[in-house]
């Protein structure tokens, strides 16, 4: 396999190298030392890729098994230098004998797919899921419970009762849709602006309370901040601040899911803004090279903070970038329940079944500011907001088709008003109460056992606190 | 214990004692998967060599060229509840995987309270000077990572080391970043075990006793320490205690301080540069655990403050005749 020329360039190699050996063989304890005149003398070959280690190797060693594969070995199909069709291993092509750039198509770029109009009619009776009343009213009670949590927790940041927040307005309906299209055991990784996913799955309000207060109750023992949601139990890896970062890691998850064989997905969701870290495309090449059954959900609302989208790419925004890896794409409205239901549905059966990923971009508008520590007044107009508020949000949108059969109307909206009101603010009263969790929580699960060297440090913070506790919020945290 | 007279073993270089723990690893784990740039064909350095044609191309398979992809992907499939094993073709490329390891993997059972982790992950990555590397051939990055709490990093300086620390990190449930020093791949030859055995993790190894100066190194450095050892003894009558630490983090800060509380002399070396190396952290911990009994500064022989140079790695490596004239030093301050 190997040409002339490399045979005579390794026999070059082995004399050196076979004589560091054959001197180590004969020193050869159970313990060996190398003299550094030994270490200096060794010229590695910085790469086997031609195989010259195996072929000086396998004159030196017994067991090695070395076998260098030439390149283009991993063609797609079978060389022919008589076919007037490129040969390159890199690309399935036709030739072409005229020089022309492909155009971007950004003015009439990848279709909008939806199931209900502005006023919530449905436009293409096929297209309708028709879901049972229960299942649309579950819906629609998550996404304003969710609203409902989100202005009051928002408000409670306002006060100083927590220390940050980030709503969701807008955007329910991208969570509720997709969350209803999964199985409870599929795995999601989110971003940070998909707590209706989890509410849906039902994360009680307790929960969500208990992170944001960071208080004894929380699961994640009071280490991050806010919205920083997790639960093992509902299948929801817990959220990190740094964006994109879940994107390779959803890949990774689907992978050991595949080769587990039990009917389970991987969901991930991302921004827009997230999509540009180098980490998504990551995510994007590997789940599609190594045929990963995952669903790449990006939730476009137009902003990333301030930046909006036309300062985020040049592109026909995230669903375009699909095809480049190889990855079946579907752009969706994202206000609209169904439509998210029934291309998550879809998606989810076809990543199953088949084995790749696929990614669904769902336009959609964040109604919020980024979170509690943005005044989005300072770069986009208030007109901008209101339009979305009120012409085109997911909430009302399914109010209208619910109304429209019968379902909903204003007594029992003024009772769920009421009712969750009262849900959300009983919780949020007991999540004021609660302490925070025990110092020792700062120490530990940082390895699955305590270094002694923490521990002794940990030991030194109690020492320092009976000296100067008056100087620290004891009395708040658990004894 | 490692050298029991009744196990099989075989003679392997340290990158075959490597392809042998994977070996084990991947005949008990029906979850255990290998993946990395080039890792199907065997790997640039022959550490997967035979693994993809004994356990299947869904196990042993190539990844796109992509560190961050590889890490992050590999944190996935810990999380998933499945044994991964990353490769990073050379420690120097580690970095784009930074932000993965750091903020992601060395974070993930403290920020989620422990309802998450990834401590079935372990990523492997050839260390160290070869001869020729040059910048980015040659990195000793373990600094750049010990600082960062969550994490294990090992390195090895033999093949049965290599082998029963790298068991060790696979077992772990924590992340763990094992460095192989490149240098050794070939040129260490031991009789290995055959079957699967445990190194413990942060424990050092007192490879010879001594009685007037401690010298502490890890993966190739410990073969030129105890060559300055030999000098040391032979030329100026000095009694040297060689310790490998095996573990850069978390690190046997016992071993290390009852070795200089005995000798009251600690000489760290390293071949990545000096400032902020981790021989500064192990001589901060000594000193203020061992102030009384020092006899001298401790001191530390590492590389310079450059950029691995090509040319001039002679001159660049802290060798063995920049450590024996440390000793002399040391034992007539």
């Amino acid at each position: 396999m190997l040409s002339e020329t490399t045979q005579s360039s390794s026999r070059k190699f082995c004399p050196p190298l076979v004589l560091g050996v054959k001197r180590l063989c004969l020193h050869s304890l159970s313990q060996v030392f190398l003299s550094e005149t030994d270490l200096r003398t060794i010229m590695c070959p910085k790469y086997d890729v031609l195989g010259l280690g195996a072929s000086v190797q396998s004159s030196v060693f017994e067991n090695t098994t070395g076998s260098a594969v030439l390149p283009g070995a991993l063609q797609q199909q079978p060389f022919d230098s008589l076919a007037e069709k490129p040969q390159f291993p890199g690309a399935s092509a036709e030739f072409v004998d005229h020089l022309e750039f492909i155009q971007p198509n950004v003015i009439s770029g990848i279709p909008v797919y939806r199931v209900m109009d502005r006023q919530g009619q449905i436009i293409n009776p096929s297209e309708d899921p028709q879901l049972p009343k229960e299942m649309v009213l579950n819906f629609y009670q998550k996404m304003t419970l969710l609203n409902t949590m989100d202005r009051i927790l928002y408000e409670s940041q306002r006060q100083g009762r927590i220390s940050f927040y980030m709503t969701n307005y807008g955007e329910e309906g991208t969570h509720v849709g997709s969350a209803a299209a999964l199985d409870p055991e599929d795995l999601v990784f989110g971003q940070y602006r998909e707590a209706g996913v989890l509410m849906f799955r039902g994360f009680p309000l307790d929960l969500f309370m208990a992170q944001c207060y960071a208080n004894v109750d929380d699961l994640g023992k009071g280490r991050q901040m806010p919205v920083h949601y997790g639960s093992k139990d509902l299948n929801f890896v817990t959220i990190s601040s740094p964006l994109a970062t879940q994107i390779p890691q959803a890949a990774g998850a689907a992978y050991a899911i595949k080769r587990e064989n039990t009917n389970r997905v991987v969901i991930c969701y991302f921004g827009e803004g997230a999509a540009s870290e180098g980490d998504a495309h990551a995510g994007f090449n590997f789940a599609a090279t190594l045929e990963c059954p995952l669903i790449f959900f990006c939730r476009n609302n137009g902003y990333a903070i301030s930046t909006p989208t036309d300062e985020q790419y040049r592109g026909d925004g995230i669903a375009a970038r699909g095809p480049g890896y190889g990855m079946l794409s579907i752009r969706v409205d994202g206000n609209d329940v169904f439509a998210v239901y029934n291309a998550t549905k879809e998606a989810r059966r076809r990543a199953i079944a088949e084995n790749q990923p696929f990614l669904i971009e769902a336009m959609t508008y964040r109604i919020g500011h980024h979170s509690t520590s943005d005044d989005s007044s300072a770069y986009r107009s208030v007109d901008e907001v209101n339009y979305w508020d009120k012409q085109d949000h997911p909430i009302s949108r399914l109010r209208h088709y619910m109304t429209a059969r019968g379902w909903w109307g204003e007594e029992e909206e003024r009772a769920w008003r009421k009712q969750s009101r009262k849900l959300v603010m009983e919780a949020f009263e007991r999540a004021e109460k609660r302490q925070k969790p025990h110092p020792d929580l700062l120490f530990s699960d940082v390895y699955l056992e305590m270094p002694p060297s923490l521990e002794k440090q940990k030991e030194s913070m109690w020492r320092h606190l009976q000296q100067y506790r008056e100087h620290y919020p004891l009395d708040h945290y658990e004894k | 214990t490692v050298r029991n007279k009744s196990r099989p073993t075989q003679k392997m270089n340290l990158f075959q004692s490597v392809t042998s723990a994977l070996d084990n690893t991947l005949a008990s784990d029906p979850t255990a998967v290998i993946f990395g740039e080039d890792v199907a064909f065997g790997g640039v350095f022959r550490c997967t060599v035979g693994l993809r044609d004994k356990y299947g191309k869904d196990r042993v398979f190539n990844t796109p060229l992509c560190e961050q992809g590889i890490v992050g992907f590999g944190i996935g499939l810990a999380v998933a509840g499945a044994t991964a094993i990353a490769e990073i073709q050379f420690a120097d490329y580690i970095f784009p995987a930074f932000d993965q390891i750091v903020n992601e993997a060395a974070k993930y059972r403290y920020r989620s309270g422990n309802l998450f982790d990834c401590g079935n992950l372990t990523i492997r990555a050839p260390w160290g000077c070869v001869g020729h590397g040059a910048l980015y051939h040659s990195q000793s990055p373990e600094a750049f990572f010990a600082h960062c709490p969550g994490i294990k990093i090992v390195i090895p300086r033999s093949p049965v080391q290599a082998k029963g620390l790298l068991l060790s990190c696979i077992i772990d449930k924590n992340p763990c970043i094992f460095f192989e020093p490149k240098i050794l791949y070939r040129a260490a030859v031991e009789q290995v075990p055959m079957e699967s055995y445990q190194i413990p993790l942060s424990q050092a190894e007192v490879l010879q006793e001594g009685s007037d100066i401690t010298l502490l190194a890890w993966g190739t450095q410990v073969h030129v320490m105890r060559e300055v050892a030999a000098m040391a003894q032979e030329k100026l009558g000095v009694s040297c205690e060689v310790i490998d630490l095996r573990t850069i983090q978390p690190w046997d800060i016992e071993t290390v301080c009852k070795s200089v509380v005995k000798t009251g002399r600690l000489l760290v070396s390293h071949e990545a540069p000096v400032t902020g190396g981790f021989a500064a952290e192990i001589s901060s911990t000594v000193q203020e655990e061992c102030f009384l009994n020092l006899e001298a500064p401790i001191t530390r022989v590492c590389g310079y403050d450059t950029p691995f140079p090509h040319i001039f790695e002679p001159f660049y490596i802290p060798d063995k005749w920049k450590c024996f004239d440390a000793v002399k030093r040391m034992i007539n301050y």
